[in-house]
Parts: C-alpha cells; sequence; structure tokens
C-alpha cells in the first residue's frame, strides 16, 4: 500500500482532493459534533440577553484588546475554581458572538467578576490602576470616561446578533440606542421602559457616577458588572455539588 | 520519463523521474520511524477505550475509566474542603469574643486573614486597609455602621447598596442635584459641616453665619447624621465631628457631597466567601484597627 502514493502524485487534482479530505478530518470530528450532541450547552431558563448598554461596553471590551491580558473562562481545574468560583459552562457564553474566553492571563480571569467590587472601584481603576491597586501594570483608561457613547448604531448590532441566534425582540431592536440611555439614567421615562423591556433585576446605575452623562466608561462598567451574572446556573450547580457549601 | 533504475552507490532504486539529469531516490522510510507511528496509532486505539473520544449523534464515547474532569474538579474541592474543615469548624461553631481571646485562633487569623484580605478586599481598602478617596479606612476606630464582630460579618454578608435581598442601604440625597437646596444654602451648610470639626479654620465671618447653617442642618441633615453631627450607626450615615473622610473633608469636597450625594457600595461577599471565611476576615480586620484599652 505504501507503494500506492506515487500514483496520487502523478494526479494533481485526485492529490487536492486527498489533502482537503485528510486535513478536514481534525476539524470534523472536533467541531461538527458539537453540534449534534446534547450536553453540549446546557439548557437553561433564567440566561438572559445583554441589555444595548452592555452590548456597547462588551464593544469596547473587544477595541481596546481587554481579551489580550484578561480571559472569561474558569477551567476545571481546584484552583480556579477556588480563587474565582464555580467553573464555566458553556451556556454562559451562549450569547457571546464572538466568546471573548480567552487564553492568556496577565491580568485576573473575569468570568465572574460582575458586582464584585464597586461602580466606584471600576471607574477609579480604569482613569487609573495604580490609583487603587499601586502595583497594577494594566494600562489608563482615562479617555473612557471623556468619550461620549457612540449609540445610534445599536439596533445594528442587535439586529446582527438575533441573526446568529441572540433572541432579541423587534421591540429590543428598536429601542436600542434609547435603552443605553435608560440603563444608565435611573428613574428617568427612559430607564421605566428599559426595565420593562429587559425586567426588573436588570442593574439601571448611573455606572460612571454621572447621570447626566452617557459615557463609553458607563457602557464598559455596565458590562463588567454582568459578567458571570447571565444566569445562576454555575453557582447552583456548584451548590449542589459540593453539597450547599 | 526515465525508467525506475537501481543506483549504483546506495544500492536503492530511483523514481524513475528525471529533470536535467537529476534523479530522485526513492528511499523507503526508515524503519525506526515505522515503528514509531505504528505505536502512537495503537497507543492512540488504546486510548479511545480509556477515555472520552468518539461522538456519535447525540452522544459520545464515555471510556472505560470514566474520567470526566468536572468529576475530578469535584473531588479535589472536596479534598481541599475537608483539610479546611480542621480549622472552619472552630471558626464557625465558637464565639467570635472568645476567638478574640484566643492567641493561636488568632495568630491562624493575622497569616490567613491577610491572604484572604489581599485577594478579596484590598484592591478598595488598600493592601494595608488604610482605604483612599471613596473607599473608607478600617484601622481606625470610625464605622459606618459599627465596629463590632457581629455588625462586620454581617456587613461582610449583605454588603452595603447591593443586589443583595438584605442589603444595608444608605444614600447621602444629592441635595444640589435634586433641587432641595440652592446654592446659597448648600454653602452655609459646607461651613456649618466644616465647623464641627475644624471650627478654627473659619473666618470670622464665616462663623458669624454658623447658626443659618445649623438650622439647615437640624431640618435637613440631623435626621441621618444626629443633631450634633456625630453619625448615626442605625442607618449608615457617618460621623462628622471627627477628622474621618471618606469622601474628602475640604470645602470642595463636601460641597460636591452634598450636590451631588454619595450612594457608597460595598459589595456581599455571602457567594464568593464561605461563613468562616467571613469569620476570619472580621476577626482580620478587627485585629488591625485600635486595641481596646
Amino acid at each position: 500500500m505504501l507503494d500506492k502514493h506515487a500514483k496520487l502524485e502523478r494526479n494533481a487534482i485526485a492529490f487536492v482532493f486527498a489533502i482537503i479530505f485528510v486535513a478536514s478530518i481534525g476539524g470534523i470530528v472536533e467541531i461538527a459534533p458539537l453540534f449534534t450532541i446534547d450536553e453540549t450547552v446546557e439548557e437553561v431558563e433564567d440566561m438572559r440577553v445583554y441589555t444595548p448598554l452592555e452590548v456597547a461596553g462588551r464593544n469596547i471590551y473587544i477595541r481596546e484588546g481587554c481579551y489580550a491580558c484578561h480571559s472569561q473562562m474558569i477551567r476545571t481545574l481546584q484552583d480556579e475554581v477556588e480563587r474565582y468560583g464555580p467553573y464555566s459552562l458553556a451556556v454562559e457564553s451562549q450569547y457571546d458572538h464572538p466568546m471573548l474566553w480567552g487564553s492568556k492571563r496577565t491580568g485576573p480571569d473575569l468570568a465572574r467578576l460582575g458586582e464584585k467590587y464597586s461602580d466606584d472601584w471600576h471607574v477609579a481603576h480604569l482613569i487609573n490602576p495604580r490609583d487603587v491597586v499601586p502595583s497594577s501594570v494594566m494600562p489608563s483608561y482615562a479617555w473612557l470616561q471623556r468619550n461620549s457613547l457612540k449609540n445610534e448604531d445599536m439596533d445594528l448590532h442587535l439586529a446582527a446578533l438575533r441573526k446568529v441566534g441572540v433572541p432579541y425582540t423587534d421591540e429590543m431592536i428598536e429601542n436600542a440606542a434609547q435603552d443605553t440611555y435608560g440603563q444608565a439614567r435611573p428613574d428617568s421615562e427612559p430607564a421605566d421602559a428599559f426595565l420593562e423591556r429587559y425586567g426588573e433585576d436588570s442593574n439601571v446605575r448611573a455606572f460612571d457616577g454621572d447621570p447626566g452623562r452617557l459615557t463609553e466608561m458607563d457602557a464598559l462598567v455596565a458590562y463588567l458588572q454582568i459578567l458571570g451574572r447571565l444566569t445562576d446556573v454555575a453557582h447552583q450547580q456548584a451548590s449542589n455539588s459540593t453539597g450547599g457549601e | 520519463m526515465s525508467k525506475p533504475e537501481r543506483d549504483p552507490y546506495t544500492g536503492l532504486m530511483t523514481t524513475g523521474h528525471e529533470w536535467n539529469g537529476i534523479k530522485e531516490l526513492m528511499t523507503p522510510v526508515p524503519r525506526p520511524v515505522k515503528f514509531f507511528l505504528a505505536t502512537t496509532i495503537l497507543l492512540s486505539v488504546l486510548l479511545w477505550i480509556l477515555y472520552p473520544t468518539w461522538p456519535y449523534g447525540p452522544n459520545y464515547t464515555k471510556g472505560v475509566l470514566g474520567v470526566d474532569q468536572r468529576t475530578i474538579v469535584e473531588e479535589n474541592l472536596s479534598r481541599s474542603a475537608a483539610l479546611r474543615m480542621v480549622w472552619e469548624e472552630k471558626f464557625t461553631a465558637t464565639d467570635m469574643s472568645e476567638l478574640e481571646a484566643d492567641d493561636g485562633a488568632m495568630t491562624f487569623v493575622r497569616s490567613h486573614g491577610a491572604r484572604l484580605f489581599e485577594d478579596n478586599c484590598s484592591a478598595c481598602h488598600g493592601l494595608d486597609a488604610s482605604g483612599g478617596p471613596g473607599f473608607p479606612s478600617l484601622t481606625d476606630d470610625q464605622w459606618l455602621w459599627g465596629g463590632d464582630a457581629d455588625t462586620i460579618l454581617e456587613t461582610l454578608r449583605v454588603g452595603i447598596n447591593t443586589s443583595h435581598d438584605e442589603t444595608r442601604y444608605a444614600e447621602m440625597l444629592a441635595f444640589g442635584d435634586q433641587g432641595i437646596l440652592d446654592s446659597t444654602e448648600r454653602r452655609a451648610l459646607t461651613t456649618y459641616v466644616i465647623s464641627l470639626s475644624r471650627p478654627d479654620e473659619l473666618t470670622e465671618q464665616q462663623t458669624e453665619g454658623l447658626p443659618v447653617g445649623q438650622e439647615l442642618f437640624l431640618d435637613n441633615c440631623s435626621s441621618c447624621h444626629g443633631d450634633d453631627g456625630g453619625g448615626i450607626l442605625d442607618v449608615g450615615a457617618p460621623n462628622l465631628t471627627d477628622d474621618f473622610w471618606i469622601y474628602g473633608g475640604d470645602a470642595e469636597s463636601i460641597a460636591a457631597t452634598l450636590r451631588h450625594g454619595r450612594i457608597g457600595v460595598m459589595p456581599y461577599w455571602e457567594d464568593r466567601l464561605s461563613e468562616a471565611d467571613r469569620r476570619l476576615l472580621t476577626l482580620y480586620i478587627r485585629d488591625l484597627g485600635p486595641k481596646p484599652q
């Protein structure tokens, strides 16, 4: 059989197809079954979507390259679970397009960052990390507090996300830009409309400390505060398996 | 195209190709390489049997060893939990005051508490717990909600102004932004608040205006901060008569606080830290402060 290659090498087209066939085996075996195996993505009822402000924050997170130094994936390793919390489940990044699991940790993992620190801390930390963590090597992102959030195209972002499977309603897409205001301005009319669309449990706060302006800081802090909080399933699973600790 | 022929130097056959007189040997793959190739293929077959591998439709082969990373990490976690039980039991079952009097327990608190504090608290309160702008110091004897062990423990559990169902709640109203007091009134009030801790700093003119500020204070502030500005622990309102300030005690900072209000957040830790960890941290924080005489 080992001599048969001479025949194949003399037929260029057949050789090309043979290469494509062999090279695709790895992909087919590793990726295709993820779409057919039932337990790949857990089914949970309380999984919620990112709000428009959080999507905007996520876009800033991507723009500034935060994923280059921060992962969002707690692996099934004892030290990671003890330090960061329950290991990440696939469903938690169900609405992440693209996912931001990352593979490098110059800074800590952020998968369970939501509500660990206050908004004030995030703002102070993003303006100058060394003000609150003297040993930090993270760059300063002070301009986020100065830049107004560009939100007029949020409906297009939501519409694109719906195309890849995020269940936004027509109403959510239509009011996307308005809802970014609503989430960052408590006790206002847009805030009430926002809460009606996204549920009473959504965070409505002046994330950057200034309810008068909608800044990129608002968006990024809103996003950071929801990390690991789109669903409770990881916590529930952890408390079931350790007997309620 | 020439015919394959035997190469006189190596004794091997050529491929039969010829380019400008250059011919190509058809050297067979060396035996050791073939051996290792065969071995790795055999090994992979063995691993298919032992470990989860082949997908089929809605499921996959689980392997005869039944290895699952989630089970492994759960086993590791319960093993380390069992190791911790040795001291956790003591810290959850014993009364806090008893633990504080126990030198052995406190030595443990100082070493383990420092690590817990660094991982969870130091981001806001600083490595030495002395706080910073917007984040209170934990090393003095001034407390917003009370400095006894049970109160600190509860603050750690539910936090302040958090999404926890039982959260402590305290808000300094935005007297300016909400249009409750105009700028003249706020200025008088700022002067009065300064007079509570540092009356020497005021000019004669300012001192003369103090009764106006005092009246405003009694009307607007005393329900939370007390008639004398000494603060009320039950509602988390700070003492204004001392020189401990969270957001700054200079005229400008006080004016900003009066105008925009403050809603300081202390995160809650019930989800993140065990009861034993929270008790350990409480003891650690109390140990940092001034010792009772």
